[in-house]
This record gives structure tokens, C-alpha cells and sequence, in this order.
């Protein structure tokens, strides 16, 4: 991993051309981790709040930094071709779910899981996701084929998933929003109704590259769907 | 110089040779995870010491009455009673597992022949009570020696029963269950200063109980949002004044602490006190927050300090100045570098303990390998010394260690990237009077001593 930890003063160094891919190459790995890290805390048998608000608020920060970052940020021509693809590398992380076999029919199944993807919006706002499909496929799909503005087009991405409309996501990580069904206790202090062991959800996530057999693939997108969505409402 | 032995006030930290005493525990390279210590606490007197594991299980030491062939030798802490206080739970409702970890445990002064601990897991806390029985009756009258009931109408004499002595029996009896109270995981309990009360704190509410009752406890601070949306700060440690029996403070994951007055109003979500260190804008990074929350809170016998414990750093605060501390002692700054990995590999979020001598002329915190940090407040020196089974031969004095952050290492000295960072010291704790300080190094809880001249 890094050697250093990561400053934040590399954002606001202004007095040479600021190296946006490096800078933005490493908040997008630690915001992907960060993520991961969520998901996970959130499946296991008790998740540690602390530990989850401090993960939760580290998110927050990130990305008000890289929105902050996209205002004024002017891609540079050399990096504008490796700054997508090394985006998708460092989200390969996230793209490596359930999801990435959803890629290909993106269509199909936009209608399908109520929030097929880590960074979405809880079911409230699946509109804006539903023309690309699950958006870290959107990603891949969308990244070899750019260029210049390809790379600021996959920010407007990243952020219209992480940041949008009604709450944000991070946000929406404590938030109730099947209040009725859902006691707000309950929910934080667990997980109601998640049926997934640990080890199938360890299994989803983790990187393996060989894509699981369809039959218990659907089984356990039924779960990791769960799953998320406690993710979100929680 | 170390003080005389025995007598006198014990100089503090630094000026002493620490040596090896006992350590405790399996020496198998595979530990059991239920066998790792989760809480160390001497009692009042210094004479017994707790620990409680993941297994929910405490051992209670005791320290063995001194030598009178050797005055100057300290006793030995053996094992006095084990009990199992915590059973795992399943919660049905949630479908949740509740760990019986024991979190927490806190001693009740002395005031009878029985001893009285506060045992913690996520959910629940227990008082017991651990009494001894060295005398047995003999001679009744309705039953013979086996227990077996005797028909009454074969009695034909009465007699008295007699209380004959029997081999010491350690009893260990839970007295109050106090369940139900906490929906969040409890990190602290605290016992007053009125010997009556104590608080317990999760990470959202702190409660008020009353020893003698168990269906009922008080909410003093409340810190969940209406909106759980705009969840940002956790509580992560409380504990009650030393004398103040209407005052105790609370540490967040801010890195901040907030002194209460329950005189003030019944909730105490507005503080008496408020203390927080102002960022140093150079050092910031996207883990400030992550390394500023505090994992734990003490105030020093005297009361007139508390010290509290963050990722890096262990600092002291005057309860009169709440602008920021008056003390900072760096326990591993050549970590700081390492922050990102750290959070990749979750071991910024360990949760270190620390604690004062008796005299509170020094503090002593656990790092990683296996390393704990002593700060002498009156020299401003420091030590990092190694619990290991290397440096286990009876009375051998302990060698200070060295880290080295980066390039060039010297003899003797640990590079940053060879340290071991499974095997973390995060509770410690210091015999209230003397020059004893236990040390849990993961399922092995290390005595050390100083040296006696």
C-alpha cells in the first residue's frame, strides 16, 4: 500500500499545474476501500458503529473534496487517456460484483434489483442510474472508449452515484428509509433479516476474476441485494 | 533511585528497573481467540487483580501474602477464583449474535469480607460477588455427613452442628443482572464515588443505575440524532470523578471530551465542560478524524486531571482548561506515515487503553509488538519496553526498546516495517499503590515489577 498516508495538502498545492490523476488515482482507491470496508462491517454479525461513522465520515470528506476537485479541474491532455483506465482499475474492487455480470445486459436489468450497486441511491431514484445500467459497469463500459471528456464524464458519473439528489449516499448509510419496517435500533445494530453468512458474502466480494456458476450466483445476489439494501438504509 | 522497598512514595515510571515477575497464559503459538484478554483491572486494594477474555470468562488473581523470610520480596499474584460471567446470546429479534466478550470490569470498593466486580459484555452487566468459604458445618441433625435425609423418626438425640474448617473454596455468585438497557454496544462502566451508583455507556446513550436495582436505569446523555442520517460522532468512553460523585466526562470519536454536572439538569446532553485540542492544519490528512477519536478516558487519582488516549498520542488535560492539554506524549508518531495501510489492514481503529501510576506521576499506554510506553511526567522521559516471552527469566530487568522510523537502523533497534502489528497491548493496568503493572499481550497477561534493592 502507500507509504505515506495520504495528505490532503496535494489538493490545494496550486502553484504548479496540480497532477489531478495521481492526487484523484489515490482518494478514488481510498474511497473504493473505504466502501468495501462498509459493506463489509455492515455484513458481519455486529457491526462496530464506531467504526462505522468514522468510515462513513471519511467517505463524506472524500468526496467533498473530489467535487470541490471537479469544479476547477481542468484534465491535463497527456493524462486524459491512462485517467479513465486507471480509474478502472482502482474500482475494480467494486466492479468485481455480482454486478460486472450485469454488465453485458445492462438493459435488462435495470428494472430488476431494487439497488444494484454499492454506490447507488436507495429505490428511490433508480431513474438516473437505469439508462447505464449498474454504473461501475457504466464505467468500464464507458472508459476505454473516451478520451478528454470521457474523463470528466466518468466523474459526473462517479459523483451523480455518490451525490445526488435527495440524500446522499454516504448519508443514507444511517439513514431509515423503510421507517415502518425497519426499527431504526434494529437496523443499526444489525442486520434485520440478512440471511447471508459471512462466508458467502466474503465470497461475492472478494476479487477472485473467475466468474461463480449462475445458479448460486443468483442466490447470492438475492442476498448481497439484501444486503445493500440495509447498506443504504442504514 | 527507586524508593525504599515497600515503603514510602514509589518514584515513578522511568527512574525504576522494571523486571519480569510472572505471565500468565498458554504459551501454544496458536491462541484460541476465546483466550484473548479483554480488560485487566486491579481492585482497590491492589491485592486482586481481573481479567476477562473473549470467552466471556474472568480470572480473578490474588496476591499471595509477602514472605516474612524475605520482607522485600513482593508477593505473587495466583489464580484465586475463575468463573464464567458472559455466555454467548443470540438476539432473535435482530438476528443477531450478542458476543460475551467481556468489555469492561470495574471492582466496587471493599466495605466486607466478599469482593464485589462490574463484569461487561455488549449487552449486559453483572455484579458478582466472590466470596470465600473455609469452614464447613458438621453435625446436623436432619441430614448425615453424605447429605442424604435422615428419617426423622429415627432421630433420637439432638445435637448441636459444628463449624470445622475445610480447604478454601472460592465462590464467584451473580448478584444483579442489569440488561436491557443499552441498544448499542457498551464500551464503559464506571462506579461512583458514592459507592451506591454507576454509569454504563454505549455508543449513543450513557445510563445511570443504581446498584441495588436492576429493572430500572436513568438515561443521562443521549447523543443519537433524530435523523440517523446525521450520525457523525459516537460516544467512545465515560467514567465518574474520582470524588465528584455528581460529575464524569465522556470521550467521542472526535477527539473531543465533554465534562458533565448532573446537578445541572437530568439529561446531561448540555456540558458542564467541553475539551478539545484545535487541529494542527500542517498535519492534516483524510485520517485526522479516524487518529483524533479517543479510545480511552481516565482522571488521575487526585481528580484534578484526566488523561485521554487517541491513535498516536496520549495527552493530559486540567479539567480547568478546556482549550487544550497540558501534556502530549507521542506513543508511536513513526506510525503516521503508515496511516493508509493501517486503515487497509483495520488496525487503525484498535482501541488502546491507558492508565496512572498511583501517585499519578506516570502514565503507561500499550503500542504494537508487543510494546507499551511509559511517560514520566515529572522527568519527561520515556520508555518503551517489550512484554515477551523472551525477556521471562524471574526478575530479569527489562531492556528499553527502540524504533527506528526509516532509513538507517541501529543496533538493537526495530524498523517499523518488522513490527508485528497483531500483537497489540491495549489494556494495561497499574497497581494503585506499588510499582505493579500487568499487561495483557493478547491471551498472556504479563506481571512486571520493579527492582527491589
Amino acid at each position: 500500500m502507500f507509504a505515506r498516508g495520504l495528505k490532503r495538502k496535494c489538493a490545494d498545492s496550486e502553484d504548479s499545474p496540480p497532477a489531478p490523476p495521481a492526487c484523484s488515482l489515490q482518494r478514488q482507491s481510498l474511497l473504493d476501500m473505504s466502501l468495501v470496508k462498509l459493506q463489509l462491517c455492515h455484513m458481519l454479525a455486529e457491526p462496530n458503529l464506531c467504526r462505522s461513522v468514522l468510515i462513513a465520515n471519511t467517505v463524506r470528506q472524500l468526496q467533498e473534496e473530489m467535487s470541490q476537485d471537479s469544479a476547477w479541474q481542468v484534465p491535463a491532455p497527456a493524462s486524459a487517456g491512462r485517467g479513465p483506465l486507471e480509474r478502472l482499475v482502482s474500482t475494480e474492487i467494486l466492479c468485481r460484483t455480482p454486478w460486472e455480470q450485469q454488465g453485458g445486459h445492462s438493459a435488462a436489468d435495470s428494472g430488476g434489483s431494487p439497488a444494484p450497486d454499492l454506490l447507488s441511491e436507495p429505490p428511490g431514484a433508480p431513474s438516473a442510474q437505469a439508462p447505464r445500467g449498474a454504473p461501475g459497469c457504466a464505467w468500464e463500459a464507458a472508459s476505454p472508449r473516451e478520451s478528454r471528456g470521457g474523463f470528466q464524464r466518468s466523474l459526473d458519473q462517479i459523483f451523480e452515484t455518490l451525490d445526488s439528489k435527495a440524500p446522499r449516499a454516504a448519508e443514507g448509510l444511517f439513514a431509515d428509509v423503510d421507517g415502518p419496517y425497519y426499527d431504526l435500533d434494529a437496523v443499526l445494530t444489525g442486520m434485520v433479516g440478512a440471511k447471508s453468512v459471512p462466508g458467502d458474502g466474503f465470497e461475492t466480494l472478494a476479487p477472485t476474476g473467475a466468474p461463480p456458476p449462475g445458479v448460486s450466483y443468483k442466490r447470492d445476489l438475492g442476498e448481497l441485494d439484501h444486503v445493500v439494501e440495509i447498506l443504504v438504509e442504514t | 533511585m527507586a524508593g525504599a522497598g515497600g515503603g514510602g512514595c514509589p518514584a515513578s515510571g522511568n527512574d525504576l528497573q522494571w523486571c519480569f515477575s510472572q505471565v500468565k497464559g498458554a504459551i501454544d503459538e496458536d491462541v484460541a481467540e476465546a483466550d484473548i484478554i479483554s480488560t485487566v483491572e486491579f481492585n482497590y486494594s491492589g491485592d486482586l487483580l481481573a481479567t476477562g477474555d473473549k470467552g466471556g470468562r474472568v480470572v480473578i488473581f490474588q496476591r499471595e501474602q509477602e514472605n516474612k523470610s524475605h520482607p522485600h520480596s513482593r508477593g505473587e499474584y495466583n489464580v484465586y477464583s475463575t468463573f464464567q460471567s458472559h455466555e454467548p446470546e443470540f438476539d432473535y429479534l435482530k438476528s443477531l449474535e450478542i458476543e460475551e466478550k467481556i468489555n469492561k470490569i470495574r471492582w466496587l470498593p471493599q466495605q466486607n469480607a466478599a469482593h464485589f466486580l462490574l463484569s461487561t459484555n455488549d449487552k449486559t452487566i453483572k455484579l458478582w460477588k466472590i466470596s470465600e468459604r473455609d469452614k464447613r458445618a458438621e453435625g446436623y441433625n436432619l441430614k448425615d455427613e453424605d447429605g442424604r435425609l435422615r428419617d426423622p423418626f429415627r432421630i433420637t438425640a439432638l445435637r448441636v452442628p459444628i463449624l470445622k474448617p475445610m480447604d478454601l473454596m472460592v465462590e464467584a455468585s451473580p448478584r444483579r443482572i442489569f440488561a436491557n438497557a443499552h441498544t448499542y454496544h457498551i464500551n464503559s462502566i464506571s462506579v461512583n464515588s458514592d459507592h451506591e451508583t454507576y454509569l454504563s455507556a454505549d455508543d449513543l446513550r450513557i445510563n445511570l443505575w443504581h446498584l441495588e436495582i436492576t429493572d430500572r436505569s436513568f438515561n443521562i446523555v443521549d447523543i443519537k440524532p433524530a435523523n440517523m442520517e446525521e450520525l457523525t460522532e459516537v460516544i467512545t468512553a465515560a467514567e465518574f470523578h474520582p470524588h465528584q460523585c455528581n460529575v464524569f466526562v465522556y470521550s467521542s470519536s472526535k477527539g473531543t471530551i465533554r465534562l458533565c454536572d448532573m446537578r445541572s439538569s437530568a439529561l446531561c446532553d448540555r456540558h458542564s465542560k467541553f475539551f478539545e485540542e484545535p487541529e494542527d492544519p500542517s498535519s492534516r490528512s483524510f485520517f485526522s478524524e479516524i487518529i483524533s477519536s479517543i479510545s480511552d478516558v481516565k482522571f488521575s487519582h487526585s481528580g484534578r486531571y484526566m488523561m485521554t488516549r487517541d491513535y498516536l498520542s496520549v495527552k493530559v488535560w486540567d479539567l480547568n482548561m478546556e482549550s487544550r492539554p497540558v501534556e502530549t506524549h507521542q506513543v508511536h508518531e513513526y506510525l503516521r506515515s503508515k496511516l493508509c495501510s493501517l486503515y487497509e489492514n483495520d488496525c487503525i481503529f484498535d482501541k488502546f487503553e491507558c492508565c496512572w501510576n498511583g501517585p499519578d506521576s506516570a502514565i503507561m499506554t500499550g503500542s504494537y509488538n508487543n510494546f507499551f510506553r511509559m511517560f514520566d511526567r515529572n522527568t519527561r522521559r520515556d520508555v518503551t519496553l517489550e512484554a515477551s516471552r523472551e525477556n521471562s527469566k524471574p526478575r530479569a530487568s527489562l531492556k528499553p526498546r527502540r524504533v527506528c522510523p526509516g532509513g538507517k537502523r541501529k543496533k538493537d533497534e526495530i524498523s517499523v516495517d518488522s513490527l508485528d502489528f497483531n500483537k497489540k497491548i491495549l489494556h494495561t493496568a497499574w497497581h494503585p499503590n506499588d510499582n505493579i503493572i500487568a499487561v495483557a499481550a493478547t491471551n498472556n497477561l504479563y506481571i512486571f515489577q520493579d527492582k527491589v534493592n
